[in-house]
C-alpha cells in the first residue's frame, strides 16, 4: 500500500483504539450483572490517538446522576448513559487532570461516607451541643 | 535518630479527608503504572510510610532532567509526593551554596545513615576527575562518598542511566555511567532525554509507600515506565499493522497521521512510557505531533545512526525483522490497546 492511496476521513482521527475498550466495558457490565465484581479501568494507561479520548466520552454519555467532590482539588464523578458504567475525573488544585478512570460498579466507593470522616464529622457536631 | 511523622499523618495535618486520601491512592496507583485493584494495598502502604530523605546530585548534565522535573505541572499529588520525601540536597534547587551545602549534606547522610535514597543526573567524567566538581570535588569522589550509606540510586535521564551525550563517541572526558560505579548498591536506571517528569516522581513514590525500588527490566529500569515500547502503546499502530505509512513529512500520509516507521522511528524498539503518559501535562507526546521516535531511553541512542533512517536500515539491530512485519501488515487495528490491557493484566496478577 502506498500513501497515494488518499487517507478518509473515517481513517482519522479515529485510528481504532476506542472499540476494543468498548468491549471491554460490555465485559466488565457482564461480569457485574453475574457476580457483583465490579472492574475499574485506568485510562492514563491507554493508548488513545487524537480526538479518540473524546469520542470514548461522547460515546458513553452522560445518564442520570452527577456529582462534584471537592477534596485535594475537585473531581467530577457521573454516571454514563450505561447504568452501571460511571466516568471518573479527578482534578488537582490547579485544576489540571491527574486522573481518569472509568468504572464499572453500582456506586463509586468514592462516593460514600467514610468511616474515617463520619467519626470526625460527629465530634464537630457532638461540640456543637456542648 | 528523630522520628518522622508518616505520610497518612502528613495528609491529616493538612486536614485532607479519607476521600481526599482515597482520591490520592487512586492518582498514585494511576502515575505508579499499577492496577486500580492495587488501590487498597497502596492505601495501607502510605499511611504508615515514612518520609525518605533524597540526596539528588548533578554531574555532567544540562539540567534539563530537572527542568523536566520542575516544569512539570506539578499535580497536587505529586507535590504531595514531594511534601512527603525530604530533599536535602540539590545544588540547583537548594538555598545553601558552598560549605553550607555541602554541611546538608553531610548532615543528611549521617541523620539517615542506611535509609536515605540517592539521585544522580549526569554523567562522571574519569579521563580527568578535573572535568567536573562540586565544591572542589570530583564527581567520582562525591559519588563515591555519597551512596556509601545510601538504601539505593537512582540514575536519572540517560546521562546518568548510560553515559549519554557526555559519552557519545569519541567520549573526550572518559565519561560513565553511574552503574559502571556503583556495585554495591541497588541501582535503577530512569533513562530519557530527558525523562518523562511523571515517571521521576513516580519511581519516588514507589520508594515512599513500598520502602524499596520497584521491580526492573535488565537495563535497570523500573518495567512499570519501561515494560512496553513505544511502538506496543502508540495509537498509530492500527496504521502500522496495515502497512500505511508516511513517506514524508508532508505527503497524504503524514496529514492523515499514518505511521512513521518509514521516516526513522525507535518506537518498536524504544521502551519508554511517553506513548501514554505523554508530555506537557498530558497534551501530546512527539509521534502526535508528527515526529518519529528517536529512542530517547535506549542505551547509546546517540550513536546509533540517522534519526531519519528507518529501523530496517540496520543500526538499531532488529531491523530485519520488524521491515518484515511493516510490509505485511497484520490489519489488526486493535493489537495497540490489546498490549497495554496484557501488562496491566501481568501487574494484577503480581499484586
Ligand atoms: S513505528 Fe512509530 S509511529 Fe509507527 S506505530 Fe510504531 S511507534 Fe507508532
Ligand atoms: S517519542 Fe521516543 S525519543 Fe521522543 S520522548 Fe518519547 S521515547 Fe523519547
Amino acid at each position: 500500500m502506498t500513501t497515494t492511496e488518499t487517507a478518509t476521513a473515517r481513517d482519522y482521527p479515529f485510528h481504532g483504539n476506542v472499540r476494543p475498550l468498548l468491549a471491554e466495558i460490555l465485559h466488565a457490565v457482564d461480569r457485574l450483572l453475574d457476580t457483583g465484581e465490579p472492574t475499574t479501568i485506568d485510562l492514563a494507561s491507554l493508548p488513545f490517538g487524537p480526538g479518540e479520548l473524546a469520542y470514548l466520552e461522547e460515546t458513553l454519555g452522560t445518564g442520570e446522576l452527577s456529582a462534584n467532590l471537592d477534596a485535594l482539588g475537585s473531581s467530577r464523578i457521573r454516571e454514563t448513559a450505561f447504568p452501571g458504567v460511571w466516568w471518573l475525573e479527578h482534578r488537582n488544585v490547579h485544576d489540571e487532570i491527574v486522573g481518569r478512570f472509568v468504572e464499572i460498579t453500582r456506586t463509586p466507593e468514592i462516593l460514600s461516607s467514610q468511616d474515617a470522616d463520619i467519626t470526625a464529622g460527629r465530634a464537630r457536631l457532638g461540640d456543637q451541643l456542648d | 535518630m528523630k522520628r518522622t511523622p508518616t505520610v497518612g499523618e502528613i495528609l491529616q495535618a493538612k486536614g485532607v479527608s479519607r476521600r481526599g486520601f482515597l482520591k490520592y491512592c487512586a492518582t498514585t496507583a494511576s502515575i505508579l503504572a499499577l492496577p486500580p485493584t492495587m488501590i487498597p494495598r497502596i492505601a495501607e502502604a502510605i499511611e504508615s510510610a515514612r518520609r525518605p530523605s533524597v540526596i539528588w546530585l548533578s554531574f555532567q548534565e544540562c539540567t534539563g532532567c530537572t527542568e523536566s522535573l520542575t516544569r512539570s505541572a506539578t499535580p497536587t499529588v505529586e507535590g504531595l509526593i514531594f511534601d512527603a520525601i525530604s530533599l536535602d540536597y540539590h545544588h540547583t534547587l537548594q538555598a545553601a551554596a558552598g560549605d553550607q551545602a555541602e554541611a546538608a549534606r553531610h548532615a543528611a547522610m549521617e541523620e539517615n545513615n542506611g535509609d536515605y535514597l540517592v539521585l544522580v543526573d549526569g554523567s562522571i567524567p574519569l579521563a580527568n576527575p578535573g572535568f567536573s566538581t562540586i565544591a572542589g570535588i570530583s564527581n567520582v569522589d562525591m559519588l563515591r562518598e555519597t551512596v556509601a550509606g545510601a538504601k539505593a540510586v537512582v540514575a536519572i535521564g540517560s546521562c546518568a542511566a548510560f553515559g549519554g551525550i557526555p559519552g557519545a563517541d569519541p567520549n573526550p572526558t572518559g565519561a560513565v555511567a553511574v552503574s559502571e560505579l556503583v556495585t554495591d548498591k541497588p541501582v535503577m536506571n530512569v533513562p530519557g532525554c530527558p525523562p518523562i517528569p511523571i515517571v521521576m516522581t513516580a519511581v519516588l513514590a514507589h520508594f515512599l509507600t513500598f520502602g524499596e525500588l520497584p521491580a526492573l527490566d535488565k537495563h535497570g529500569r523500573p518495567l512499570a515506565f519501561y515494560g512496553t515500547t513505544i511502538h506496543d502503546r502508540c495509537y498509530r499502530r492500527p496504521f502500522y499493522e496495515q502497512g500505511r505509512f508516511a513517506e514524508t513529512f508532508d505527503d497524504e500520509g503524514a496529514k492523515a497521521g499514518w505511521c512513521l516507521y518509514k521516516l526513522g522511528c525507535k518506537g518498536p524498539i524504544t521502551y519508554n512510557a511517553c506513548a501514554t503518559t505523554k508530555w506537557n501535562s498530558g497534551t501530546s507526546f512527539p509521534i502526535e505531533a508528527g515526529h518519529p521516535c528517536l529512542g530517547c531511553s535506549e542505551p547509546d541512542f546517540w550513536d546509533k545512526g540517522g534519526f531519519y533512517e528507518p529501523l530496517s536500515t540496520g543500526n538499531f539491530d532488529s531491523g530485519a525483522k520488524l521491515a518484515g512485519a511493516a510490509a505485511v501488515g497484520a490489519a489488526l487495528g486493535a493489537v495497540a490497546a490489546t498490549a497495554g490491557r496484557r501488562r496491566q493484566a501481568k501487574y494484577t496478577k503480581e499484586g
